[in-house]
């Protein structure tokens, strides 16, 4: 029981005995060193985000050929910490036909949704919550990190953001659906819901024994955050900024720490559910590396996130829910289908042999669907060689000159 | 219950931080509304009529798709927990359900009740 072995332990420890030799109850004890967890977790989580912030923005900026920011600090490090300043201080405006209580609750609500997240997102081995639910948790509050941007958009009495509010409700409800079906592969592979307990189950990562739920997963998260190339939400180009354009000083700056924390967060459940958690070499003996590791790999996800953000354009909104419900939802049911079947007939297999057989299949069912989905659109192509007949698209075309159109 | 308990303070907690950010920034940043500041922003120009009327809903039929979906996947969930104890019988139960939830979809999609117009 050295500090390096267990340090988290050893803490809650020495402060049980503090506040039990200050004369405290056992209850009221319990109940501070809870207190003092969920500070150190969140203020960890929101900390993070400061990092985040600059790393996206050097990222981003460097993938469209910019610096990015590189004047505050070494390498623009501090950055963050000057935004952070001005825009504490900045003045927080209330439009006067906005619904304030409304107003004001709606980003306290998508931050508070998200950093309730990892109140069951297992860092270490062996410390922490066991929740029996926490699956199910997970996506329960995270749903509420979407109803405070549609409340945000309602609340504003703005056009633009009511349209983007709508448009998050599309959205929401197309993308919840597969985001669910691919989880539930993880919880029936593990036979538990308490993530603790997926982490421990994977002795075999759950990306190898089910690859294609854990980009369906990716895709759909991706989407739920409005993300680009699912920014629909907040399209500067044709809503200015969506849900948050009444939005200034802390309020906004709430709603950006949001979506940042929110892209990490999904990051963390990947790393979770299909990459292990925080299992690595050494990490039962020292749980402080498990820690580490996990961080890693949500990293690793996160920065896909970024990647996929700085790379695809904007989609337009039916090809966003065509490509959810004719296309994610049934290869998520697939998914679910085929892991149930195989995973009962696999047995007596080592993890090892079973994971590759799972791998196996799903590659063979991604060829299919890729196959399938090619085919698809050679055949569209065919049918209708130029896009541009009027009226099909919803899109505001101007009227063409005569000329043109009949040299067309 | 004590994870309820853990859940229950981290919430509170998790409410905390983002409303004291906010009231730091209430009480240091200025306070000058003007008619012009706080008018509805729409790039400049004067809004015009109401903005909560009432909207075509499209996506009526796939907000019906998505409830009936995100009910029944409700269901699958015990039955995924409880999989690795489950007879080959109880199984292919859970299975055949997922198929019939395949219909449903298909069903949908040849209605037309997918398609965004």
């Amino acid at each position: 029981m050295g500090l390096l072995s267990h340090p988290i332990t050893l803490v809650a420890d020495w402060l049980r005995n503090l506040f039990l030799g200050w004369g405290l109850s056992q209850g009221l004890t319990t109940v501070l060193l809870y207190l003092i967890a969920a500070i150190v977790v969140a203020s960890l989580a929101n900390g993070w985000v400061i990092f985040l912030i600059w790393f996206e923005r050097k990222i981003v900026g460097r993938m469209q050929d910019r610096i990015g920011p590189n004047r505050v600090g070494p390498y623009g490090l501090l950055q963050p910490f000057a935004d952070l300043i001005k825009i504490i201080t900045k003045e927080i405006i209330f439009p006067d036909k906005a619904d304030k209580p409304l107003y004001v609750i709606a980003p306290l609500l998508m931050d508070a949704a998200i950093i309730a997240i990892w109140a069951v997102i297992p860092l270490v081995p062996m410390v922490g919550m066991d929740f029996n639910v926490a699956a199910l948790y997970t996506i329960a509050v995270g749903a509420f990190a979407t109803l405070g941007i549609i409340l945000a958009g309602w609340s504003s009495n703005n056009k633009f953001a009511l349209v983007s509010a709508f448009r998050t409700v599309a959205q929401m409800i197309s993308y919840e659906v597969p985001t669910v079906l691919a989880l539930l592969v993880p919880v029936l592979l593990a036979g538990t819901m308490s993530l603790q307990g997926i982490v421990e189950a994977q002795h075999v990562w759950y990306i190898v024994l089910a690859p294609l739920a854990f980009l369906i997963y990716f895709i759909a998260s991706v989407a739920e955050v409005g993300r680009t190339p699912f920014d629909l939400l907040e399209a500067e180009s044709e809503i200015v900024a969506g849900f948050h354009i009444e939005y200034s000083g802390m309020l906004f700056a709430t709603f950006y720490v949001g979506d940042f924390l929110h892209a990490f967060t999904i990051g963390m459940l990947g790393a979770v559910l299909f990459l292990g958690g925080w299992r690595g070499p050494g990490a039962e003996a020292y749980p402080i590396l498990g820690l580490i590791y996990l961080w890693i790999k949500a990293f690793v996800v996160y920065f896909v996130g970024v990647w996929v953000r700085g790379t695809l354009p904007r989609l337009r909104i039916d090809q966003m829910m065509n490509f959810c419900w004719k296309f994610l939802t049934p290869l998520a049911l697939i998914l679910l289908v085929e892991a149930a079947v195989v995973d009962r007939l696999l047995l007596g297999f080592t993890p090892w042999g079973r994971g590759l057989v799972h791998l196996a299949i799903n590659v063979f069912i991604g060829a299919l669907v890729i196959a399938y989905a090619r085919a698809y659109d050679n055949r569209r192509k065919r049918e209708r060689p130029l896009a541009a007949k009027p009226g099909q698209y919803p899109v505001a075309r101007p009227p063409q000159p005569a000329a043109e159109a009949q040299s067309d | 219950m004590n994870n309820w308990l853990y859940i229950a303070i981290f919430l509170f907690v998790a409410v905390l931080f983002p409303t004291a950010l906010v009231v730091v920034g209430l009480l240091l940043g200025p306070k000058r509304p003007n008619p012009i500041k706080t008018d509805t922003y729409e790039c400049g120009v004067q809004t015009w009529g109401e903005t909560w009327v009432q909207f075509k809903i499209q996506y009526y039929l796939f907000a019906l798709v998505f409830l009936v979906f995100d009910i029944e996947v409700a269901f699958l969930y015990p039955w995924a927990v409880a999989y690795k104890a489950l007879p080959l019988f109880a199984v292919l139960e859970g299975v055949l359900f997922i198929v019939l939830l395949t219909a449903a979809l298909i069903y949908a999609w040849r209605k037309g009740a997918l398609e965004w117009s």
